[in-house]
């Protein structure tokens, strides 16, 4: 284990380090690049805030998270059962990428409301695609001598789509799960932005309009360890639910 | 192992009482502008019932294509194909591929069970029917193996297991040692020898190895280069249970195999 992660670690406290001589260069001012040291300092000091905001973010990151795992598998399956179903969305599922969350988000808080619903929506339309793709893939990739076996057995469709396709998409659909992970976070920092009351999104935003730089650092320091705690979450659970991998 | 059709004793295996027949089957491909590739032309074979035929001929002579034809997988473009028990072809025939399939997510023994959960029977009572089969065929001991712990011959093993669970009075073996070495090969031979005369079935066998087919088989049929056609059959009337090492010495054996060979060649 420290054999493995000792590169990893080393770098990061090189990049700390250099941030820090960065920090510390004559022409740098403070307002705009906070030192590791003031961000340390500002973490230790604001914690109990950080915390408070940190769960809100995380609420709105699982349940959005929930939400595009729900909608994301069930329209994967059904463009994997309808084939004309498939051709007519995949292409409009894709187009849905180039819509910039950060000019829908707005429009979501105007049409809903401040609280936490129009946040879980925005990080489930960040996290849907990568699920849906990954795991379409992955019912894909069935081999076609597997289907054939299992069409030579007599199994419905419905048998063979629980008995093999499924499973065997599951390390698939996981792979999309880690995607979607690490980038449910800034969904949920977009959906605060256009307006919330709370969340690590609107102090880091607070904190840019009061020039509290080391707070902002600090925020993102924090929204950074989620993403790494949500990856590692999805990786273990992986490893207990599919541990097979691809085939 | 209810549906077992049980032939009269003393009748002869006629092609009147075949159990699958193949009557001028034809088989084409189409490939890219328009080109089409005759996979089987004009092929004819019977197998009686509870016999063993063996297919024998040289790679791409359309040998996958026939059980496949006979499994119901596919349609032949010209000829009949039937088989006798059942209305459909697929409900009557348990088709084991050339590699085993085996699903990395369940142990051996769940494996196996598929055959029975994919004709309706639910997981848990799929399982305590399959499980005593173990028992039965030298896998004791294997049952909660997952396939990445089993060796390529025991994975085969339980492919047939499956096979076998199908419950189909006829059985389509498409290579089934073929990824296996030679010596893995020999003794699965053997084993699958066993296991047919404790459990006879109809069974059709494709391999493209001689000593395999004379081992197992009570009827050779040797097919031509694409497009694939019977071009002689043999009949096999060596005693069992045949034992390779003996078999090495009995000249009616190496008789068999020099004729298989010549057939093959011409």
């Amino acid at each position: 284990m420290l054999r493995r992660y000792w590169p990893s670690a080393l770098l990061l406290v090189a990049a700390i380090l250099a941030w820090q001589g960065i920090a510390s260069l004559p022409g740098v001012d403070d307002l705009t690049l906070a030192s590791p040291v003031e961000t340390w300092h500002s973490l230790r000091t604001d914690t109990h805030l950080l915390l408070t905001n940190a769960w809100t973010t995380a609420q709105e990151v699982l349940l959005g998270l929930a939400v595009a795992v729900v909608l994301g598998a069930g329209a994967a399956v059904a463009m994997h059962l309808v084939r004309p179903l498939r051709d007519a969305v995949y292409p409009l599922l894709v187009a849905s990428q180039a819509v910039p969350v950060i000019v829908v988000a707005p429009l979501f808080i105007l049409a809903f409301d401040y609280g936490i619903g129009p946040k879980v929506l925005i990080v489930a339309l960040t996290c849907f695609f990568p699920i849906t793709v990954n795991l379409l893939d992955g019912l894909r990739a069935v081999e076609a001598e597997q289907l054939k076996l299992m069409r030579s057995l007599g199994a419905s469709r419905l048998a063979t789509l629980l008995k093999v396709e499924l499973p065997s998409a599951l390390p698939y659909l996981f792979s999309g799960l880690r995607v979607a992970a690490t980038v449910s976070v800034i969904g949920a920092v977009f959906g605060e932005w256009a307006g919330a009351d709370r969340g690590l999104g609107r102090m880091i935003l607070l904190g840019i309009n009061q020039l509290q730089t080391p707070r902002v650092f600090a925020g993102v320091i924090v929204l950074m360890l989620m993403s790494i705690a949500l990856f590692l979450s999805v990786y273990v659970v992986e490893r207990l639910v599919a541990p097979w991998g691809r085939a | 192992m209810a549906t077992r059709l049980e032939a009269p004793v003393e009748e002869p295996r006629s092609v009147e009482k075949a159990a699958v027949r193949i009557e001028s089957a034809t088989r084409r491909y189409a490939r890219r502008r328009g080109a089409t590739v005759t996979a089987i032309e004009s092929l004819d074979l019977a197998v009686g019932r509870d016999e063993v035929v063996a297919v024998v001929g040289p790679s791409g002579c359309g040998k996958s294509t026939l059980l496949e034809l006979v499994a119901g997988l596919q349609e032949p473009d010209e000829g009949l194909v039937t088989v006798a028990g059942a209305p459909e072809r697929r409900a009557a025939c348990a088709w084991m591929p050339q590699r085993d399939l085996l699903v990395p997510w369940r142990d051996a023994v769940g494996n196996a069970a598929l055959a029975l959960e994919s004709a309706g029977v639910g997981r848990a009572e799929a399982r305590r029917r399959a499980a005593p089969l173990f028992e039965r065929f030298g896998l004791a001991d294997f049952e909660r193996a997952r396939p990445a712990e089993l060796s390529g011959g025991m994975r085969q093993r339980v492919a047939f297991l499956r096979t076998l669970l199908a419950d189909r009075p006829v059985l389509l073996l498409d290579e089934p040692f073929g990824a296996l070495d030679s010596i893995t090969r020999g003794s699965m031979q053997e084993w699958l020898a066993e296991a047919l005369a404790e459990e006879p079935r109809t069974v059709l066998l494709v391999t493209h190895d001689v000593d395999e087919a004379l081992v197992l088989a009570d009827r050779v049929a040797i097919l031509t280069p694409r497009p694939g056609r019977v071009r002689a059959e043999l009949t096999v009337d060596l005693p069992r249970p045949r034992r390779r090492r003996e078999l090495l010495t009995d000249p009616a054996f190496a008789e068999l195999k020099r004729r298989a060979l010549d057939a093959l060649e011409c």
